[in-house]
């Protein structure tokens, strides 16, 4: 029996680097310190795994050798004039960087999955800023933690007994010095262990959020309710966010995929930014994907732009909505696509995965998935942070390892080895 | 591969060469005395001048604050745009351009040494996976120590012993160059809002006064010996009367020099510059400073100079960045470390008409021009601070010319024109001069031995500009040479072409210099006992997984020093 310390979970933006793996044989036996979520991946990482590289034959998909299906792949991005390239945020950093230069290259889009969760989050920040801090931070400071749209209870297991109301930090206890609210659509059960719960009615954060901007400055609100929200209650509540040491707002889907998207964003930005006069307030996104953060993080240091980046004119250009991924598939723009660790079909919309399959399709991805089945070539790869290294970002941008704890399947490889090879066979079909 | 440079009218101040027409030889990357001429290309270098590479001592262009300085902005990415090419690949930015832009920016202008000057310990790896991603440029960074609660709390105690041995480890851990200082202890007080003006204020909680970190910084500085004196941004940056607190932290160290080596450098000294009371009453500070530097050998400077375009301020001074949200009503980032440090970006445009960024820009060049030692002070705009490094050939037309200051002064702010002595300033740099505060000054701050210099063994980094000074004379010609500094006719790095024209023809990997300071084995085990003890409570991360291995270093070059004497 072998135990490797300090392991760094691969599951949520949390990225919980205390893990303790135990290797029997070969094998994860067990894990601990990780949470449900992390368990459940550590010991059935095996299953539904991908084994062999596959082409389509006509209806089928046909086990072929790896440098067969990579030359397929890059023939395919060879030929097509506008190919996509998404995923990216279940992978490391290092492969993150090779997709870059693969779309740059084959003068394709490229996006990642924030396009999909916390893009409006990005595009508010690109309006007004962002004041935020890292998780320790909020651990040893913060006697007051907001979560709005946010359900950490079972999205983010163990984020509020390591970061938030639960941790102990160097000027607070845990629970009893520090105030916890809970704002969303329904009684989550986040919001059952909060002190205070603020049910918004659906669509209606924007609302609520003003309302407490407007109660922050003493102005009068001339409604009975906001957003289903008594004002006496938001009124309570301004007084209380005004009043503490160190406030934290923690955010999710909740917030940036209600309508009003990234001008909900902007309101609480705009809500924090005005809590600063009087005491110090910090935010920090919810991030889903071990490596959403990163992946936003790595296109921002390579192209300026933290997603939906376009190199058809040979150089990064950005523009959600136009150059974001499920808009150019909607267009029906696009002539191929490339998909690293994530699976559209089973997410995307109908127009969208339509447009996705009509094209030829390359799928990199450790385990069979929707698209994997639908796809023209499929490569399969080594779990990173399980069976290979790389870097990963945590929610709040601390960078992170992520250890190889036990090999990969005969013949699988890092997904950072497979674009490396598709992109030599790219530079090579294009007599470079 | 060989390199013969032939009739280059060569500038190198650490040999003493003014200004002599000779050729250059390299071998391996090297400077040397001899090659094979017949094997060896050939550049003929007639009508061009020849200098090291550029050697820039404090540019922000990697690591967590940049990058989110480039999500902050889009709209700077859209004021330029370069496509890839066989060699080269595409990026985007102005005041933040991508890292790559970055690395071809530097090399076309000449500049082959940058260094990153601020980076938070935890947060390092992003700075080392942009530092990876930057070619060309050899380059380090500095790790953040100011408001480090393990600093603070072994200078509470007054174990000077374990804070150098905790720098050192910090300093391997985290592949880190230098010390530098951001506001020292301010940065920890803004974790809950407030900030430090002076030096002698106590920090909260702590118990110390910015004045012990700085002097017990020093200190360490000198028992760990160091290649580089501690970098310092002063306290109260960018407020009105500032530059007393500049004054006293120089003199708060005054009986820590080593020798000939100087013991501070108070970087971006423009921004730390400033006398009056209030944005009404600013003035320049820029000649007391410059008289305390002339008079005093424990002290450089680099400049932090202005220029008037849009540019993106970012510094690990969270107090003071929010201060300029307020004063600018400009979109503004935070984003505190925790136990480490802290940080701001706000967009800025500094205007002419302005009062008070037109003072800024009096400032800046008022300090080179009054400081008379050369080897004292280095040129920089705190890149993205004070503009974009890409402008730096317009700071270098002010130095060399007092026309093209004129002709900049004539659309200046009147008031501020009135108030400022800059007009009267009669002094131009020569070329030699200005080969000092790009190239040999910033080495030799920086203990880089084999940089900034032509000498035989020193690295084969060599810029040459088209530029004949017996034809022209960069007083008169000020824009002609300033076209020239822009885009050099070649830059070499380790004995590679990188650029040709102006344009980028090679692409090579930079190295990445860290240092390895040695300490006595029974304080490193202390220290050790006391990082594990402590870690933890303060981190949210393990402590087996702070230190950042070789590995992760594209081409890592450790300096290795030892303590001349292990006397506290």
């Amino acid at each position: 029996m072998e135990i490797v310390t300090g392991v760094t979970c691969p599951f949520c933006g949390c990225l919980c680097d205390d893990l303790e793996v135990v290797i029997e044989g070969g094998r994860i036996t067990n894990v601990k310190n990780g949470c449900a979520y992390s368990l459940a991946k550590y010991l059935n990482y095996q299953r539904e795994r991908l084994l062999k590289p596959m082409v389509r034959e006509g209806e089928e998909l046909v086990a072929v050798s790896l440098e067969e299906a990579v030359e397929r792949a890059a023939q395919i991005l060879v030929d097509s004039i506008y190919p996509v390239l998404y995923g990216w945020s279940s992978t490391s950093s290092e492969a993150q960087r090779l997709g870059i230069e693969l779309a740059e290259e084959v003068r394709g889009a490229i996006d990642n999955t924030s396009s999909v969760c916390h893009g409006p989050t990005v595009e508010a920040l690109q309006e007004l800023g962002h004041p935020g801090c890292t998780l320790g931070q909020v651990r040893n400071r913060a006697d007051l933690i907001i979560y709005w749209g946010s359900n950490p209870l079972q999205s983010h297991l163990r984020h509020m007994s390591r970061y938030t109301i639960g941790a102990v930090g160097r000027w607070r206890r845990g629970r009893e010095d520090r105030t916890l609210i809970v704002v969303d659509v329904r009684k989550t059960y986040t919001a059952r262990v909060a002190d205070y719960f603020i049910q918004v009615e659906p669509n209606k954060d924007f609302e609520l959020l003003t309302a407490l901007r407007m109660a922050l400055m003493y102005e009068e609100i001339e409604q009975e309710r906001v957003a289903g929200v008594p004002v006496e209650a938001i009124e309570e509540v301004a007084e209380i966010l005004r009043g503490c040491e160190f406030g934290a707002l923690f955010y999710g889907l909740g917030l940036t995929m209600s309508s009003g998207k990234n001008r909900n964003i902007d309101a609480a930005i705009s809500l924090v930014r005005d809590l600063n006069r009087w005491t110090k307030f910090v935010m920090i996104p919810m991030r889903g994907h071990f490596n959403v953060a990163g992946a936003n993080i790595v296109f921002l240091w390579q192209t300026g732009y933290p997603f939906a980046v376009d190199f058809s004119h040979g150089y990064p250009r950005y523009n959600p909505g136009v150059t974001s991924v499920i808009d150019i598939l909607s267009r029906r723009e696009s002539d191929a696509s490339l998909i690293v660790a994530s699976d559209p079909v089973a997410n995307f919309p109908r127009r969208a995965v339509e447009s996705l399959l009509e094209n030829p399709l390359i799928v990199i991805d450790p385990h069979r998935t929707a698209t994997a089945e639908r796809a023209d070539v499929v490569i399969p790869s080594a779990l990173v942070g399980i069976e290979c290294k790389g870097t990963a970002y945590r929610m709040d941008g601390v960078p992170l390892k992520m250890k190889k704890v036990v090999d990969p399947p005969p013949g699988c490889l890092s997904d950072e080895e497979i674009l490396h090879r598709i992109l030599e066979e790219v530079r090579r079909l294009r007599g470079e | 591969m060989e390199l013969l440079i032939r009739n280059a009218v060569v500038y190198d101040p650490i040999n003493g060469i003014d200004g002599e027409r000779m050729d250059i030889l390299v071998r391996d990357g090297k400077i040397v005395d001899s090659i094979n001429e017949v094997q060896a290309k050939v550049i003929d270098a007639s009508g061009m001048i020849a200098m090291p590479g550029g050697v820039d001592i404090h540019s922000h262009i990697a690591g967590p604050k940049v990058n989110k300085g480039r999500e902050l902005r889009p709209e700077d990415h859209l004021r330029y745009a370069e496509r890839g090419g066989r060699v080269r690949r595409s990026g985007v930015g102005y005041s933040i351009p991508t890292t790559f832009m970055t690395g071809y920016w530097y090399a076309r202008m000449g500049y082959t040494t940058v260094m990153e000057p601020a980076t938070a310990p935890l947060e390092t790896r992003h700075t080392h996976e942009e530092l990876n991603d930057t070619p060309i440029l050899d380059k380090a960074c500095f790790p953040l120590v100011g408001s480090n609660w393990f600093i603070m709390e072994y200078l509470r105690r007054g174990d000077l012993e374990k804070c150098a041995t905790y720098v050192a480890w910090l300093l391997r851990a985290v592949k880190g160059y230098a010390m530098k200082l951001v506001a020292p202890g301010s940065v920890e007080t803004w974790g809950w809002g407030r900030g430090l003006m002076g030096i002698d204020e106590v920090i909260p909680h702590f118990e110390i006064t910015p004045r012990d970190i700085i002097r017990g910084l020093c200190r360490a500085n000198n028992l760990l010996n160091l290649p580089s004196p501690i970098h310092i941004h002063c306290n109260a940056l960018g407020a009105p009367g500032n530059f007393r607190v500049t004054l006293e932290t120089m003199r708060c160290v005054e009986d820590l020099s080593r020798g000939d080596r100087p013991s501070i450098h108070i970087v971006h000294i423009q921004f730390n510059a400033y006398a009056g009371s209030d944005w009404a009453s600013l003035s320049s500070g820029a000649t007391r400073l410059a008289r305390y530097v002339n008079r005093h050998s424990h002290v450089t400077a680099d400049l932090g100079q202005v220029i008037f375009t849009d540019t993106t301020t970012m510094t690990a001074d969270g107090p003071w960045q929010y201060r300029l949200h307020n004063l600018s009503g400009n979109k503004w980032i935070n984003h505190d470390v925790e136990a480490e440090t802290g940080g701001g970006i706000v967009p800025y445009h500094y205007r002419r008409r302005n009062y008070v960024n037109a003072i800024q820009w009096t400032i800046g060049l008022e300090f080179a021009l009054q400081v008379k030692d050369p080897w004292k002070i280095c040129l920089t705009t705190d890149h993205p601070n004070g503009g974009p490094f890409i402008e730096y050939p317009r700071v270098m037309a002010w130095l060399l010319s007092r026309r093209a200051r004129l002709a900049s002064m004539r659309r200046l702010n009147k008031t501020a024109r009135r108030r400022s002595i800059l007009e009267s300033l009669e002094r131009e740099y020569s070329l030699y001069e200005l080969a000092i505060v790009t190239r040999a000054s910033p080495a030799r701050i920086l203990g880089l031995r084999e940089k900034g210099h032509l000498g035989i063994g020193a690295d084969a980094d060599i810029s040459l500009y088209r530029i004949d000074p017996s034809e022209v004379d960069p007083s008169r010609d000020f824009r002609a040479v300033r076209r020239s500094l822009r885009r050099a006719a070649y830059t070499i790095k380790d004995g590679e072409i990188v650029v040709k024209e102006g344009e980028v023809v090679g692409v090579t990997e930079g190295r990445t210099f860290w240092v390895e300071a040695e300490v006595p084995e029974g304080v490193s085990k202390e220290v050790l006992s006391d990082l594990k003890e402590r870690f933890e409570d303060y981190y949210t991360i393990r402590l087996e997984n702070y230190p950042i291995e070789e590995g992760y270093l594209r081409r890592p070059s450790v300096r290795r020093t030892r303590p001349e004497a292990w006397v506290v």
